[in-house]
This record gives structure tokens, C-alpha cells and sequence, in this order.
């Protein structure tokens, strides 16, 4: 191999972070760039707050008797858990995040379609979370994430502004969702044709269609169990009149989909990270670009699969139960194509592919088992226990978390222009590895024993679990205080990375580290499609013009 | 096509010219109002499950709207339609003062669509015909009528928040119209806030159907 000079690269003394200065350029921006950092901002001060309270369940639960919470503290920890994690960090997290800072310089564009409405839900967000807050300091909330009926009616906790809160952040979904459908269709660069984006634009189109598509009617839903609390207008509650089973088809028909709007990001970054670090063309291209879109679809056509034993017909339960297999074709198809662009690629162990890597591994755990809980029968014995924890966390934190982490590792020096100690950035990512796997496999197992969700304490025959459970959390947490410190550092101290560390193809590796306010500072052309390693030798990648020594 | 490198003022920076500006904000549009198709949709679930569950009471209760009013409401919001409509269509035509002419005519009947709303509205409070648990009036036969009346208030509610909604936006429409910031080139907002309005007319009439004319 042919020995590379060691070439020292400067932060470019114009770039999106200097341009403008002082706190009210920030609050104020329209750059999708900045924008997409105070998402991050955002969605890791939630990723925080709901890690301290699932830190909170899980010592909890290391013995049976009480530790430190009572048992209507303790459905309210799981509750702020579920809450925070899914509507304040992990929907908005990749689409909102990275979605606005990497997707519109990967299609070339100078921004996303509509600059003003893209800060207006940054702060749509905020008003949300911020009535999430009030509910948290006003009583708190013990209806577990779901808001069930007609516990959630009948509750004196603050069910009103959590579900508000939520409700708000919706429509701050919606319209990051419109901005990015509109965005790929119209504003992509010349010579960028469909086929030529790159897989995390179509993972990020496909997560778009279905936040347009399916969080109207999670707005509506809790829109009327908010009336039905304060007027009791007869829709959820029997006692007047209507029908809890209901709202469980309102709430599951946004929030099944919703589970891909979480997933999908995740798995766009996955084929990203595949290709970059195993220096080879994708392998299946249109089929990962179309699997997406077939997740999408079939996501509205399974809701039925959470309520196999809350009444639905049964009829109705074994075509929920066979369409649900369906949603494992599409994800299998991303699964063999991304093992396939691996195969005799020369794969690099960089921090981002070790993170890809415990993706596959996690996720297709997670991806298994959810086939094994599509299944009527088995999940009829499951329903409400370990398992379906296990298994959701499987899919949203070995999945989307690790893909999160993973594309947080590989942006971060486009973010800034400086690289991170990539020593370190191998022991955490290790060290979460460990502990996630510590933390929730057991779960599987006392599931299957017929250890119940949601319960204060337990039989003592499954203390052992928890207590191992209960230490792989503690591993976890450690791993992602790691992090937080040396990417922290990295910003101030880290060594600066140059525009295009991972010889990646991809368009935002074109432009300089920071990039300028406008993106590019020359109309981007394109080159070479994303992932044609074949053909483009790596150290030509940079063109000439970008280089600042 | 033009290749002039003159920038027009209402061309934002990030486009590259006004076409793509132009399709942006139109797809932008469409998918908004398919997002205002699907929460109303919410609603009509409701409606439609909770009718075929008591249809009955449903027949009952709808025999105490007002059909008169609501036909009245019915043809207002139609023709505000359609000077929305010749709205864009004056300035497409650059005639300036026609097009105010024509969206003050729209502001009017929206108005008096909304000041008819209020009169239905007071009488129904007035009988106790409320929503939920507020529901007092005794009359109609069939179980739980006041869930004819939670659809009813929330249905046209929700609605009629997007009809005061309209009204602002045309406001805002009037003022820049007047300030001469449009032109046959450039009237996207004039012709963003039509497709708005013409899905909020289009909402009534299934509303109209749906409540006055059960039978």
C-alpha cells in the first residue's frame, strides 16, 4: 500500500459556526446546518433526561422489595421514561438532527425548501416538550407512554398537558416531514437524479412520508382524549358511551408507523455507514432505496399486532397477524444487502462501522423476535411481558440508538471540522455494546418465564435476571458518558479532520469541514454517484479546490 | 426560458429560480392540506363509527339543526370559493384593485358564514344540546345523543377554527396586496391560500351532508 503523506488541515476561517456570532444568531437562524444543531442540542438533553429515569427504573427493580421509589413513583418514572424517549428524543432525533444537517448537503442543495417553517418547528418542539414539563412538575403522569383508556380519563395525574405537550411536538414533526418531502423533490442539485441520492436522502424521504401521513391523526387522537377528559364527550370513555378499544386503533394506527419513523433513519444511516467503511459499492442499491418506501407502506397496515388481546375481532387478528410478516421481508432485504456490500469489502474498524456493526447484530435480534411476537399464538403468552420490552429495545436502542451513535461519530467532524480521539471513541462504543446486550437480553428470557411489563416488583425467582439487567444498565450509562465527554472535548480541542476523513463519496464530503453558511462554495457537480468506490481512487476524492494549505 | 442573472426580491436565496420556488410551495401546499385531510379524518372515523352504531339516534338528533341555515352557510362558503378563485384570476391579469375587490368579497362571506355558525351555536347552548357532559336537552330518543352533539361541535369547530384561520391569511393577503408586493409573476401566496380555502369549503360540504341531511 501506498504510504499517505500526513496532510495537516486548518479549520476554514469562513464556515456556517463563525459566520454570524452571538446567542440571538443561533436562536434566530435559518441555516438548516444550525438548525440541525440545536435539534441535537435538543433531542440529547432529552436522550439525558430519559436515560436518568430508565437509570431510575432499573435500580429500582434490582431487588423486589422497595429501594427508593413507591410504587405510584415508580409508574410514574416508566411513564417520563416512555414519554421523553419516544416523542422528545427518538422521533426527532436522526430526521430532525441529521436529517437537516447532512440531508441537504448530500443532494446539494443550499437548504431545505422552506427555511422559516424549519426553524418554526425547532421551536414548535420546545413549546411541546416545554408543555411535557409542566405535566412533569404538575403532578407528573402514570398511564405508561401509551395513554391507554380509560386509565388515561380516569387518572388524576396530569394526563392534559403531557398529551398536549405531545400533541404540539406533532405538528413540529409534520412540518420538518413536509419540509424534507418537499426539499427531495424539488431542490436537489443538477445531475441528481433520484437514483443517484445517496440511501440515507430515501431512509429520510421514507421517514417523511409517513410523519405527513400518519402524526395527524396522533394529533387528533389526543386531541379527543383531551376533550373526552374535560367534557367526556363519549368517544373513549364507556361510561359515556364509548369505546376504549378505540382509542387503542386511533393511537396504534400513527404509532405502529411511528416505530418506523424511529427505525428507518436508523437503518438510512446503517447503509451509509456500510458503504463508507467497506470502501464498496452498496450492494442492492434500488433494493435498499425501495425497501424503505415497502416498510413505509406496509408500517400503516400492522396497527392491529399491539391489540391481539384487547378485543379485535379475530379475524381481524390473523390478518393483522400475517401482514405484520410482511414488514420483515423489506427489513431482511436491507439486512442481506448490507452483509453483502461487507463481503471482500476492505473493511476499516472505524468508530461509526463499529457502531454499524453492533446495529446489524442488535437489530436483527430485535428484528426476529418482532416476527416471533407477530405471531398470534405466541403472542398471546408474550403480550405485556419482558419480551416485548426486550424486544422493542432491541429495535430502538440496539437499532436506532446504535445507528444514531454511529452516524453521530461519522458527522461529527463535518460538523465541526475536528476529529474526536477515536481510542476512546472504541472503548465506548464497546462498552455500550456490552452493556446494552447485558442490560436487555436477560429481558428475552424472563419474558418468556412470564415476567410481566410495568410491575413495581417481581417473584423472587427472577431477582437474579433483574439484577444483572440492572448492571448492564449501569455499563451503558457509563459508555455514554464517555462519549458525551470526548465529543464535547473534540469541538474546542480536537484535531482538526479536513473536509473528507473517511474518503466517503457521498456528497457533504465535498465541502469543506465546518461548511460555509451557503453549503458549497462553487454549484456542487456530481462527480460520481455515492458509493462508486470502484471507480474513484480515494485520494482523488477531494477535489482540488478544497483544499486549504 | 430566461438565463438573466437578475434576482427578483421575492426569489428566496436557496432556490435557483422562480419555478422551482414556485413548484416547491404548491407541493409544499398539497402535502399540507393531505395532513389536514387526515386529522379531519380522525373525526369522521369518529362519526361514522359512532353513527352506524346508533343510527337511530343520530336520525333523531339531526332533525334539530337548523337546514335552512345550513344550506344558507352551504352556498356562502361556495361562492367565497369562487371569488377566491377570481381573485388569483385578477391578478394573474395584474389588475391590482380587482383582486382586493375580490378577496374583501371573501373576507365578507367567510364573515357571515362564521356570524350564522355563532347563531346556531347560541341556540344549541341556549337548549342544552352540548357535547359531553354538558349535554341537558331531553327530547331525543336513542342512546348517549350527546355524542351527536360531541361530533357536532367538534366537527364544525374544528373546522370553524380553519375558517377563522382563512380569514386571517386573506387578511394578511389584502395588506400585501395593497402594498403592491404582487404581480402577475409573483402571486404564490394569493394562489397558496385558494387551495387552503377550497379545501376548507370542500370540508363544509361533507360537514352539510353529513349532519343536516341524515335520512
Amino acid at each position: 500500500m501506498e504510504q499517505t503523506p500526513v496532510t495537516e488541515y486548518k479549520i476554514p476561517e469562513r464556515n456556517f459556526l463563525n459566520e454570524t456570532k452571538g446567542i440571538k444568531s443561533w436562536l434566530l437562524t435559518l441555516d438548516h446546518k444550525r438548525i440541525g444543531i440545536l435539534y441535537l442540542i435538543s433531542v440529547m438533553s432529552a436522550f439525558f433526561a430519559g436515560g436518568i429515569f430508565a437509570l431510575l427504573i432499573r435500580l429500582e427493580l434490582i431487588s423486589p422489595a422497595k429501594e427508593f421509589l413507591t410504587a405510584d413513583g415508580y409508574n410514574q418514572v416508566f411513564t417520563l421514561h416512555g414519554a421523553i424517549m419516544i416523542f422528545m428524543f427518538i422521533i426527532p432525533s436522526i430526521p430532525a438532527a441529521f436529517g437537516n444537517f447532512v440531508m441537504p448537503l448530500m443532494i446539494g442543495a443550499k437548504d431545505v425548501a422552506f427555511p422559516r417553517l424549519n426553524l418554526a418547528s425547532w421551536y414548535i418542539y420546545l413549546i411541546g416538550a416545554g408543555f411535557a414539563l409542566y405535566a412533569i412538575f404538575s403532578g407528573g403522569i402514570d398511564t405508561g407512554w401509551t395513554f391507554y383508556t380509560p386509565y388515561s380519563t380516569s387518572t388524576s395525574t396530569a394526563v392534559i398537558p403531557m398529551t398536549f405537550g405531545v400533541f404540539v411536538m406533532g405538528f413540529s414533526s409534520i412540518f420538518t416531514g413536509l419540509n424534507f418531502v418537499v426539499t427531495i423533490h424539488k431542490l436537489r442539485a443538477p445531475g441528481m437524479t433520484w437514483f443517484k441520492m445517496p440511501l440515507f436522502v430515501w431512509g429520510i424521504y421514507a421517514t417523511a412520508l409517513i410523519q405527513v401521513l400518519a402524526t395527524p391523526v396522533l394529533g387528533i387522537t389526543l386531541a379527543l382524549l383531551i376533550v373526552e377528559r374535560f367534557a367526556g364527550i363519549g368517544i373513549f370513555d364507556p361510561a359515556m358511551g364509548g369505546d376504549p378499544v378505540l382509542f387503542q386503533h386511533f393511537f396504534w394506527f400513527y404509532s405502529h408507523p411511528a416505530v418506523y419513523i424511529m427505525i428507518l433513519p436508523g437503518m438510512a444511516i446503517i447503509s451509509e455507514l456500510i458503504a463508507a467503511f467497506s470502501h464498496r459499492h452498496i450492494f442492492g442499491y434500488k433494493f435498499i432505496a425501495f425497501s424503505s418506501l415497502g416498510i413505509a407502506f406496509t408500517g400503516f397496515l400492522v396497527w392491529g399486532h399491539h391489540m391481539f388481546v384487547a378485543g379485535q375481532s379475530d379475524l381481524a387478528a390473523v390478518i393483522f397477524s400475517f401482514i405484520t410478516f410482511f414488514v420483515g421481508i423489506p427489513s431482511g432485504i436491507k439486512i442481506f444487502n448490507w452483509i453483502t456490500t461487507m463481503y471482500k469489502g476492505s473493511i476499516s474498524l472505524k468508530a461509526p462501522m463499529l457502531w454499524a456493526i453492533a446495529f446489524l447484530l442488535e437489530f436483527s435480534i430485535g428484528g426476529f423476535t418482532g416476527v416471533v411476537l407477530g405471531t398470534l399464538s405466541i403472542d398471546v403468552h408474550l403480550h405485556d411481558t419482558y419480551f416485548v420490552v426486550a424486544h422493542f429495545h432491541y429495535v430502538m436502542v440496539g437499532g436506532t440508538v446504535m445507528a444514531l451513535f454511529g452516524g453521530l461519530h461519522y458527522w461529527w467532524p463535518k460538523i465541526w471540522g475536528r476529529m474526536y480521539n477515536e481510542t476512546l471513541a472504541a472503548i465506548a462504543a464497546v462498552l455500550v455494546f456490552i452493556g446494552f446486550n447485558v442490560t436487555f437480553f436477560v429481558q428475552f428470557i424472563m419474558g418468556s418465564q412470564g415476567m410481566p411489563r410495568r410491575y413495581y416488583t417481581y417473584l423472587p425467582q427472577f431477582e437474579g435476571m433483574h439484577g444483572f439487567s440492572s448492571i448492564g444498565s449501569l455499563i451503558m450509562a457509563v459508555g455514554f458518558f464517555l462519549i458525551g465527554g470526548y465529543l464535547i472535548y473534540a469541538i474546542f480541542k480536537g484535531k482538526p479532520s479536513g473536509p473528507n476523513p473517511w474518503k466517503a463519496l457521498t456528497m457533504e464530503w465535498e465541502t469543506t469541514s465546518p461548511p460555509p453558511t451557503g453549503n458549497f462554495d462553487v454549484t456542487p457537480q456530481l462527480r460520481h454517484g455515492p458509493y462508486d468506490y470502484d471507480k474513484v481512487v480515494a485520494k482523488n476524492v477531494v477535489p482540488e479546490y478544497m483544499h486549504e494549505h | 426560458m430566461s438565463t438573466s442573472t437578475s434576482h427578483p426580491t421575492h426569489l428566496a436565496h436557496h432556490f435557483a429560480d422562480p419555478q422551482q420556488q414556485k413548484d416547491s410551495a404548491k407541493l409544499g401546499t398539497w402535502v399540507f392540506l393531505l395532513t389536514e385531510v387526515l386529522l379531519f379524518g380522525g373525526l369522521f372515523c369518529f362519526y361514522s363509527i359512532y353513527r352506524s352504531w346508533n343510527p337511530d339516534m343520530f336520525y333523531n338528533a339531526h332533525k334539530f339543526l337548523d337546514v335552512a341555515l345550513g344550506t344558507t352557510n352551504t352556498v356562502v362558503l361556495i361562492v367565497s370559493s369562487l371569488t377566491m378563485a377570481l381573485a388569483i384570476r385578477s391578478m394573474q391579469l395584474g389588475n391590482r384593485k380587482q383582486t382586493i375587490w375580490f378577496l374583501v368579497a371573501t373576507v365578507l362571506l367567510a364573515a357571515t358564514f362564521m356570524l350564522i355558525k355563532y347563531f346556531e351555536y347560541t341556540h344549541k347552548i341556549h337548549l342544552g344540546q352540548l357535547p359531553g357532559k354538558w349535554y341537558t336537552f331531553e327530547g331525543i330518543a336513542g342512546s348517549n345523543p350527546h355524542i351527536f352533539f360531541s361530533a357536532y361541535f367538534l366537527m364544525t369547530g374544528l373546522h370553524g377554527i380553519h375558517v377563522l384561520g382563512g380569514i386571517g391569511l386573506i387578511i394578511w393577503l389584502i395588506i400585501r396586496t395593497g402594498k403592491g408586493e404582487f404581480s402577475p409573476e409573483y402571486y404564490t401566496p394569493i394562489e397558496m391560500t385558494g387551495l387552503y380555502w377550497h379545501l376548507v369549503d370542500l370540508i363544509w360540504i361533507f360537514l352539510f351532508a353529513l349532519f343536516y341531511l341524515i335520512g
